[in-house]
């Protein structure tokens, strides 16, 4: 076996690997720089309008990327352009998911257009809870959100944020208002415990940590819900180089509670990263940050240059006497790129195309070192593990599911926003706190895209992972999107899986034909008005194939949402 | 990775179908199920590339995993209960060639049709299920590209091509380090291309044709393949296989020679010879015009005309 070598060297950003390969395309000789190909390609973007040829060419040159790769690299973004616009204007794009459908989206695209602005329709933009949803891709100017300068607060409620010995994400949150600069203030941030987590990870050094992580059962937030403590001890234990990845890709549409994290609590989230790094013997952390997340990016931003300033991160970070610093990358629209071997592609400046698992990130992770990825929710519970110890931790939520989840509540409720709730609330509990269904319930998506339909059959289900597991549905990342009777249930089903075959990176056949098959035959029902027989068939031979042949998790999910709105009825036909 | 930690030269043991196999620590489930007499159609995988596993086509199911498993790439490991024609695995398997057959040209890619053919694949039923004699029903998308003839050696018909990756990796990594050519764009619309689809004598592209070697649906093609299925004279079973050194240089690389009407049509190197792992440079995959050169006639000799002129 070849011996691994990895060196982060701090003046150049190089990255010299010398691993067993895991990546497809490009030699050991050319990595060194390419992990800048992505800021690279957004720099040209944001100049120029458009990746032209001699832009392209010059990046490749520069980093060791040939044209050819650099090229199929640029086409697998939604926010690069590789033909040069007809106009100099900076981009707006308005989200056509459905909940933003529901608020008008259409139209409003349609108006930005007749005003002259370049417009472009895409998918979830992270902002359900403020639809119909538009971001700025800025042309020679700083990308922005127009609702961060002047829309409404988003809504945050927590029911556990009274009691300080329950675990709460949000309680700091809920006083600072989103405008505040408070936000990201390190002497604010400290005056309200801030650091506190990190001299404990230090006092109590990185078994017992992991130690406390297993025993509070925290589990993944981003989807997968995969025990973090595992996750955390087998990096522990690998040697030579490591990184830690903070996952903030959140792209999977109705979910929007990393960007609220990120923008309301920034030092929060690079203390727990650097947590992450120290506990696990890491020296190089990394954010991946989706594209369209401009006030979160330039928040975590300052949070790490006063987290430098503050000492934590360094050459002596945090006073450990080891290394460890973070590096912040934007995705450019993506889905696929929040799974996290698509991520480690995508931030190494290849394809963002899922690597097969075995190997998994523990060992051959980021750069082909072991590597800790991590949805920055549950680096936010680490925080509060380390903060109240795993008992107190445990005395919320489930046996199987401690602690509390943050849920997206979006479309027909009285007050759409960020909820937080402990594990096992009741779906219809959930629904009240949020003002409950505007009108007659038609269904609830759980977990977003990936996740599947509902009907008001399944008000009493516990809001858990073993629960929803049981019930053949799934909390994902926690949105909650719910659709009153008003709404076109065909359309929003339709809109679903466009979005697969939209987000599908193409690489494996049974997701990349599968998906848009499974959208030719939904568009297909939904004319004709009701599924036919061979239809059903169809739709569960593909989604047979795609659940179980697939690479990554984009495939095996593709046809449950589908699938699940076809047996409630919403898709026209009997209930089956 | 699941590995007994035994040393160089240990073998592990699978069960395939019931029956007990041991291979060497390391080889996939492919090559177990090879050695123990199981078939198992890839389209993506070739002996000279490094698995890629992407077309799916060769998935098992391994007990104890929630999906099934690519054969051409999972290490096989000591113990694994392997199946490969339940009914999940035959399921995956005739969807995936029903897919391609339903998106791509596959007229020339013979073993991925008897393979559908195999498992049933009716790469049909997606179009029937969906015309109901109206007029607005929605029409099933197909891969579809111009033919690309842009030089004398080898087409490119991306219609036909199932995006299996190998040229990408024959270019790369894997043989040529030349990297003329990638994926680019996504999902259904993923091709391959140079950058911003320049012609390929435009591309970093030096000819050496190990992409159209591995190239299994025809969708890269010898121009003397090209232009003899044109006029309907390929007849690969006039052909004949001469296997040669290479002339050129002194590496020895092996050719093989596959000739019809005693015209050389195509020029190959076995994948498993030890020089070139079936990879060649243009000169010995594409410089054998010379053979079928006219008669060399020589001209009027210098001593014939000095002696003409000493005179
Ligand atoms: C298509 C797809 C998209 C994903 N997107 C995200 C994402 O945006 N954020 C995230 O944290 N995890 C995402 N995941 C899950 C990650 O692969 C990974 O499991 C997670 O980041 C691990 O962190 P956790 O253990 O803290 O949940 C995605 C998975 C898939 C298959
Ligand atoms: S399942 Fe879909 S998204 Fe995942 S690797 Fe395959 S084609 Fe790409
Ligand atoms: S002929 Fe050789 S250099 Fe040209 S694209 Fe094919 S593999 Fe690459
Ligand atoms: S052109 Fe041929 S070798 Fe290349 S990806 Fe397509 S089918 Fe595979
Ligand atoms: S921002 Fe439109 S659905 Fe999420
Ligand atoms: S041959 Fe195994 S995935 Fe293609």
């Amino acid at each position: 076996m070849m011996a691994a070598l990895s060196v982060n060297d701090a003046n150049t950003g190089a990255v010299v690997v010398d691993h067993p390969r895991v990546v497809r395309g490009g030699t050991r000789r050319r990595k060194q720089l390419r992990h800048l190909l992505l800021p690279a390609l957004h720099a040209l973007q944001r100049e120029a309008g458009w990746i032209s040829p001699g832009g392209l060419n010059f990046v490749g040159r520069t980093l060791g990327v040939p044209p050819a790769e650099a090229y199929g690299v640029a086409t697998f973004y939604e926010m690069f352009r590789t033909e040069a616009p007809a106009h100099e204007l900076s981009v707006r794009h308005v989200c056509v998911d459905p909940i933003c459908a529901l608020a008008g989206a259409a139209r409003l695209a349609e108006n930005l257009r007749s005003q002259g602005h370049a417009t472009h329709e895409g998918p979830c933009l992270g902002q359900c809870e403020r639809a119909p949803a538009v971001f700025i891709q800025g042309r020679r100017e700083p990308d922005r959100v127009p609702d961060d300068e002047h829309g409404p607060d988003s809504l945050l409620v927590s029911v556990t944020a009274g009691s300080p010995d329950a675990p709460s994400l949000l309680r700091h949150m809920l006083d600072a208002p989103a405008g505040s600069a408070e936000a990201a203030s390190m002497e604010a941030y400290r005056a309200r415990g801030g650091g506190d987590a990190l001299e404990a990870a230090l006092r109590l050094g990185p078994d017992e940590v992991i130690s406390q992580i297993s025993s509070s059962g925290l589990s993944g937030r981003g989807g997968a819900a995969f025990p973090t403590g595992i996750k955390w001890r087998a990096v522990a234990d690998g040697d030579g180089p490591k990184h830690v990845v903070a996952n903030i890709d959140e792209s999977e549409p109705g979910t929007f509670k990393d960007r609220l994290l990120c923008e309301r609590d920034p030092l929060a989230i690079i203390e727990s990263i650097t947590v992450a790094g120290l506990v696990v013997g890491a020296a190089q952390g990394w954010i991946y940050i989706r594209g369209e997340y401009p006030l979160a990016t330039q928040r975590l931003r300052h949070a790490i240059a006063q987290a430098r300033l503050e000492g934590w991160l360094g050459d002596d970070a945090a006073g450990s006497g080891r290394p460890f610093d973070i590096d912040l990358r934007r995705g450019a629209g993506a889905y696929i790129c929040g799974e996290e071997t698509a991520l480690f592609n995508s931030l190494e400046g290849y394809r963002g195309e899922p690597r097969n698992k075995p190997p998994f990130p523990t060992t051959h992770g980021l750069f082909g070192r072991p590597t800790v990825v991590n949805n920055p929710e549950t680096l936010l519970n680490v925080i509060e593990i380390l903060r109240i110890g795993p008992e107190a931790y445990r005395s919320v939520g489930t046996e199987d599911s401690p602690g509390t989840k943050l849920f997206c509540l979006s479309g027909h409720v009285g007050r759409p926003g960020l909820y937080e709730a402990p594990f096992g609330t009741p779906l219809g509990e959930l629904l009240s706190l949020a003002g409950g269904v505007q009108g007659t319930l038609s269904a609830v998506l759980l977990g977003g895209a990936a996740g599947s339909f509902v009907g008001s059959d399944a008000l009493e289900l516990p809001l858990s992972l073993e629960d929803t597991r049981s019930a053949g549905t799934t909390l994902g990342s926690g949105p909650v999107m719910v659709f009153n009777d008003s709404a076109d249930m065909g359309s929003v089903i339709e809109r679903l899986a466009k979005f697969f075959s939209d987000e599908s990176c193409g690489q494996c056949v049974p997701c990349r034909v599968g998906t848009v098959r499974q959208h030719e035959i939904v568009t297909e029902i939904r004319r004709a008005g009701a599924p036919t027989g061979s239809q059903r068939l169809l739709l569960d031979d593909i989604a047979g194939a795609m659940g179980d042949a697939s690479i990554c998790g984009l495939g095996h999910t593709a046809a449950s949402a589908v699938l699940s709105g076809m047996q409630l009825g919403l898709l026209g036909g009997d209930e089956s | 990775m699941t590995s007994s930690n035994g040393s160089i030269g240990s073998q592990v043991t699978v069960s395939i179908d019931g029956q007990e196999v041991s291979v060497p620590e390391g080889q996939t489930i492919l090559a177990a199920c090879t050695a123990a007499g199981v078939e198992t159609p890839t389209i993506c995988w070739a002996p000279n590339l490094t698995p890629v596993n992407v077309c799916r086509v060769c998935v098992v199911e391994v007990e104890g995993s929630r999906t099934l498993v690519p054969a051409c790439s999972r290490p096989a490991a000591d113990g694994m209960q392997i199946s490969t024609d339940s009914e999940r695995v035959r399921h995956s398997r005739r969807m995936v060639l029903e897919f391609l057959g339903s998106a791509n040209d596959l007229s020339q890619a013979a073993e991925i049709a008897e393979w559908s053919q195999h498992y049933g694949a009716d790469a049909g039923r997606y179009a029937a299920a969906l015309s109901d004699e109206s007029e607005t029903a929605v029409e099933i998308a197909h891969v579809d590209d111009p033919v690309r003839v842009q030089d004398d050696l080898y087409i490119r018909a991306y219609d036909r091509c199932v995006l299996c990756y190998k040229c990408v990796e024959a270019c790369g990594d894997d043989a040529q380090h030349t990297f003329a050519i990638a994926v680019a764009g996504r999902g259904f619309d993923a091709r391959i291309r140079t950058e911003y689809d320049v012609e390929l004598p435009e591309s970093a592209c030096v000819y050496c044709g190990n992409c159209v070697a591995v190239c299994p649906t025809g969708a890269l093609q010898f121009r003397t393949e090209f232009d003899l299925r044109a006029v309907g004279e390929w007849r690969p079973d006039d052909q004949e296989v001469t296997r040669t050194v290479c002339s050129y240089c002194g590496v020895g690389c092996n050719l093989e020679l596959h000739t019809q009407d005693e015209r050389i049509v195509k020029v190959t190197s076995p994948a498993d010879h030890s020089v070139t792992s079936g990879h060649l440079c243009i000169k010995g995959r594409f410089g054998w015009q010379y053979v079928h050169a006219p008669a060399f006639e020589p001209p009027a000799t210098e001593s014939a005309a000095a002696d003409s002129t000493e005179t």
